[in-house]
């Protein structure tokens, strides 16, 4: 009851005041804003980043050989490689295909894939079909067998690869229907048989067209092009070839556990298979093994320690508007001595003075919050969608935003609410 | 000796302000006196005589530094703070010279105010006090704001809030001194009808003797001492007939 009326005494305070108290909340709508700004943006990459991994599949391990580390063990004994010691790694430091089939056969229950890929070119390169006066760009990825039990590629037309295509490195290829509406004007029988040229780097690179698989556009890719680079497949061991790269071992390649397996247990095991069997004898490489459930954690860890130090920075500027908030309250009060005096004299207590003026510092902070929080969604929202994302707007830091404003109403302005609330009644009604 | 039908008792009142040690400066020397229920009093002083500081001490808003004092039976000295403010809500009505209504508050809100601080509900203080402003000729100005008002009815407005809580006494700190002599004739005869017809205790404080004739009783104060008492003109025959 008392509380409403003190709303309402503080709305029309700051009505009286519209200038000033407008002045005073900027500092709190520049702060909640800020806050808000970063939490939506933070949020929507943290979306984006854990959304795409785990579409590459969160509960992959990958493996593959990396430079020996230093560790404790051989420094003691004084057998450390010095800091800086590389050897060129060669086709020996590689997994062999036989390292594999034994690895294979030793884990049978937790290992369910081994999925190998090969790009021609690199990650970057991007190749073009040219078709008369059509074109479309495509990257040449090359996949193993496992890869498509793996993954779910939906095939519209034609036949998926066969075994012997993987075993003879046949020159076939999968094509997107993107490409076939482009290329062949969305005709996959037109398109299925015929012979595809590449133009990669200034090479040529032919394949037959065996099927056609549903596009899928990327996480990544900003917007929808009507010529976005799709993928051109073909199998894994037809890349291999072509990056003469052909009875060699593997550098790295993902593993596919079984729903049941620990994959931080199972990463260590597998990392210690390999170093103990095949690795022992290595003086310069080993194996390393990382699951991307680890490794999306540090990114999420990461990515919100940095929301965190960003939240933090512009949470100085909240209390900087609290302080400004605490300075007009301050203010009010000496100009209102006389009514606080006589608000004394009519019966009210401290407890009712200080309720009253913290109630009007918390309805400053509140009213600066709601607008700081709407700025801030707005901010965070066309910076995303600047990014070409979809703003994730998050509940829960509004809601902290709306308690943190409260809080800093209540904090700065609990001083000068108890300064007005001790205020003598007697000198409070002869202040002129 | 005790009689309940004293409203406002004061025993050998002293009241002294620290103007920086060792200095002590007395300004009420051991004031006695006492008001009966129903009873319209004035405190007639020149300024400097202590009538301010007299005032503060029976308005609940100061204490004495010695002395007795009793407001309808309640010992005020032994009061906590947050009592005294209870006090004043219920038992005391002020109004001042300067009238002291809250600006941005309307007329019927600031009647409201002490009915709210005594946690009365919504509806029934708005009743009582549209209520009061009736009984003061305000009601078709009670939804103005005290900067829309003339003195004459900001003082009007002051006595309807200083009834709200119904209160032992009302104290009145020189309501007429800032109104011109017709709109202070008004006011004094709304004091008197509230005293006759309601039969409230009204302590006028004033430094003016024409007006204290205007009461019952009239409590002379110099130098921080009673100087006097003596019957004021006011209706005596009807009183005594009463």
């Amino acid at each position: 009851m008392l509380f409403t009326e003190n709303i309402l005494v503080a709305l029309a305070g700051l009505k009286a005041n519209i200038m000033r108290s407008l002045l005073t909340m900027l500092g709190i709508i520049i702060g909640i804003a800020s806050v808000i700004a970063i939490m939506t943006v933070g949020n929507s990459i943290t979306l984006i980043v854990n959304t795409t991994m785990q579409d590459l599949g969160a509960n992959n391990l990958e493996m593959g050989v990396v430079q020996r580390s230093i560790d404790e063990e051989q420094t003691d004994t004084g057998t450390s490689y010095g800091a800086g010691y590389v050897r060129e790694m060669t086709d020996d430091d590689l997994i062999s295909p036989e390292m594999v089939e034994a690895f294979r056969k030793e884990y049978p229950d937790d290992l369910k894939y081994i999925i190998m890929q090969e790009q021609i070119g690199t990650y970057a390169d991007q190749g073009k079909v040219t078709e008369g006066n059509k074109n479309a760009n495509v990257k040449i990825m090359g996949y193993n067998s496992d890869y498509f039990q793996f993954k779910d590629i939906k095939l519209i037309d034609g036949r998926k690869f066969l075994n012997r295509d993987f075993r003879d490195a046949k020159k076939v290829c999968l094509v997107t229907d993107k490409l076939v509406e482009r290329i062949y004007d969305g005709d996959n029988d037109a398109a299925i048989g015929q012979e595809i040229e590449v133009n990669l780097n200034g090479s040529y690179y032919k394949y037959h067209i065996v099927g056609v698989y549903e596009y899928v556009q990327d996480q990544f890719s900003f917007g929808v092009s009507d010529n976005p680079v799709t993928e051109l497949v073909i199998p894994y061991e037809t890349a291999r070839n072509e990056n003469h790269k052909q009875n060699k071992g593997y550098e790295y390649f993902t593993l596919v556990t079984s729903v049941n397996t620990d994959n931080d247990t199972f990463a260590t095991t597998v990392r210690d298979y390999f170093n103990v069997n095949f690795y022992s004898q290595n003086d310069a490489y080993e194996i390393a093994v990382i699951s991307m459930a680890s490794m999306m954690d540090s990114m999420n860890t990461m990515i919100n320690m940095i929301q965190l130090a960003l939240s933090v920075i512009a949470g100085i500027s909240l209390v900087v508007g609290g302080i400004g908030v605490m300075n007009i309250m301050l203010v009010s009060i000496t100009e209102r001595t006389k009514e606080i005096g006589t608000r004394k004299a009519l019966g009210a207590t401290n407890g009712s003075i200080r309720l009253q003026f913290i109630t009007e510092s918390v309805v400053i902070c509140l009213i600066g919050g709601i607008i700081g929080i709407v700025c801030g969604c707005g901010l965070g929202m066309l910076a995303v969608k600047l990014m070409g994302y979809d703003a994730v707007i998050s509940v829960s830091s509004i809601v902290i935003a709306v308690g943190f404003s409260m809080a800093i109403g209540i904090f700065f302005g609990y001083y000068p609410a108890n300064k007005a609330a001790k205020l003598n009644p007697i000198d409070a009604l002869r202040y002129e | 000796m005790e009689n309940s039908n004293i409203m406002l008792d004061l025993r050998d009142i002293h009241k002294s302000f620290f103007i920086g040690t060792p200095n002590e400066f007395e300004v009420l020397h051991g004031v006695n006196f006492s008001v009966n229920k129903g009873e319209f009093v004035s405190i007639v002083g020149q300024s400097g005589s202590g009538k301010s500081t007299l005032m503060n001490i029976i308005g609940a808003l100061d204490r004495p530094t010695a002395g007795e004092y009793t407001l309808d039976g309640i010992d005020i000295e032994k009061a906590k703070d947050h009592e005294l403010s209870i006090l004043r809500n219920k038992k005391i009505g002020f109004v001042f010279q300067t009238y002291n209504l809250i600006a941005r508050t309307n007329a019927l809100k600031n009647v409201e105010l002490p009915m709210m601080y005594a946690g009365m509900g919504r509806s029934e203080r708005t009743e009582r006090a549209k209520m009061l402003l009736e009984q003061v000729g305000m009601t078709d100005r009670m939804m103005h704001n005290p900067d829309e008002l003339s003195g004459g009815q900001k003082q009007r407005v002051a006595i309807a809030r200083a009834m709200a809580n119904d209160p032992a006494i009302i104290l009145a700190d020189e309501p007429t001194g800032a109104l011109d002599s017709a709109t202070g004739r008004l006011i004094m005869d709304i004091f008197h009808r509230l005293h006759e017809e309601q039969g409230k205790t009204i302590v006028l404080i004033t430094h003016s003797p024409e007006l204290s004739l205007e009461t019952e009783r009239i409590i002379t104060l110099k130098d921080g001492s009673i100087i006097g008492q003596s019957e004021g003109t006011w209706n005596k025959n009807a009183k005594e007939v009463g």
